[in-house]
């Protein structure tokens, strides 16, 4: 078996540290916009556009967007997960906009789930 | 894809998933020569020759969330589509660098679009990752480093107020350069 070396080992300590901090208080809330082909396709960029917009008019350090890809539901994209520390992450569907600017005022901000736009519980 | 800056996002997200640390993207209108050249490159961890081969068939992918591999297809399809041409060059630990030409007055071809828009999101959504993006319109050239915008003390490239000032920014800029203004 290959011996592990410092270099991985620092690898695998950034690599955790990103992953766990939603975890220990850098973010609270995470925000993953799914931007694979099929997300960009279906308007992926315009709902990460106004998602940034709300975001710019709140003043919260403790909101975290990322973009990852695809989850392989591919018919539901634009897809929207909402993860609040301590509650199991929410994944909203068929994303616009309009949707994603009532997401972020009442999930985001007041904790009420959108349950009308939401797909699942994950 | 209705506008070539989504594919070009969508390009460069294929490079963030090969674990790339900065992505170079480059947008070049020749008007004279008539031709519209895309390249975006990454230093992720490529793609192996036997794969090179194969990565423009929609139905070959790494993924395993699903069967069809699209991104780079309809990316060949649509330069093939307006007499361009396009290619794949890639080399395993070093990264990969996808190149798509046009012409640039061919009514197939969609327009560039928001880029202004995919720059910003691709920087929001991905604040460990640094892109370069070079715009060349005959020859004037226009540069955004999000290496060199690390350097300014006291900016955050995850902060929502300087993400809408860059995507003006740009904007006008290339307004400018396209002698739009």
């Amino acid at each position: 078996m290959a011996k592990i070396s410092i270099e991985d080992l620092k690898r695998i300590k950034e690599k955790t540290s990103k992953e766990t901090s939603l975890r220990y208080g850098a973010a609270s809330i995470k925000i993953t916009v799914h931007m694979g082909t099929c997300g960009i396709a279906a308007g992926a960029r315009e709902v990460m556009n106004s998602l940034m917009e709300e975001l710019a008019q709140v003043d919260r350090k403790d909101i975290r967007v990322v973009a990852s890809g695809c989850m392989g539901l591919c018919s539901s994209e634009p897809n929207v997960t909402v993860e609040t520390e301590g509650e199991k992450p929410v994944v909203y569907q068929k994303m616009d906009s309009n949707r994603m600017r009532q997401v972020f005022k009442r999930h985001v901000l007041l904790g009420e789930v959108q349950t009308d736009f939401a797909l699942a519980r994950i | 894809m209705r506008e070539i800056s989504l594919h070009i996002m969508d390009v460069a997200e294929n490079g963030i998933t090969a674990g790339a640390e900065c992505i170079n993207i480059i947008i070049d209108e020749e008007r004279i020569e008539n031709r519209l050249k895309i390249v975006i490159k990454d230093n992720g961890k490529g793609i192996s020759p036997d794969m090179v081969s194969r990565v423009t068939d929609p139905f070959v992918t790494t993924r395993t969330t699903r069967r069809v591999g699209l991104g780079l297809s309809l990316l060949k399809e649509a330069a093939k589509r307006c007499e361009g041409d396009f290619s794949v060059k890639s080399e395993t630990g070093k990264g990969t660098i996808v190149t798509a030409t046009f012409r640039l007055d061919h009514i197939d071809l969609a327009p560039i679009g928001d880029i202004a828009g995919t720059i910003t999101m691709l920087i929001a959504g991905n604040p460990d990752i640094d892109f370069v993006y070079d715009h060349v319109i005959d020859g004037t050239r226009f540069a955004i480093d999000t290496r060199e915008l690390r350097k300014e003390p006291g900016k955050s490239l995850t902060d929502p107020v300087l993400l809408f000032h860059l995507k003006k920014h740009i904007e006008n800029e290339l307004k400018k350069l396209s002698g739009n203004e």
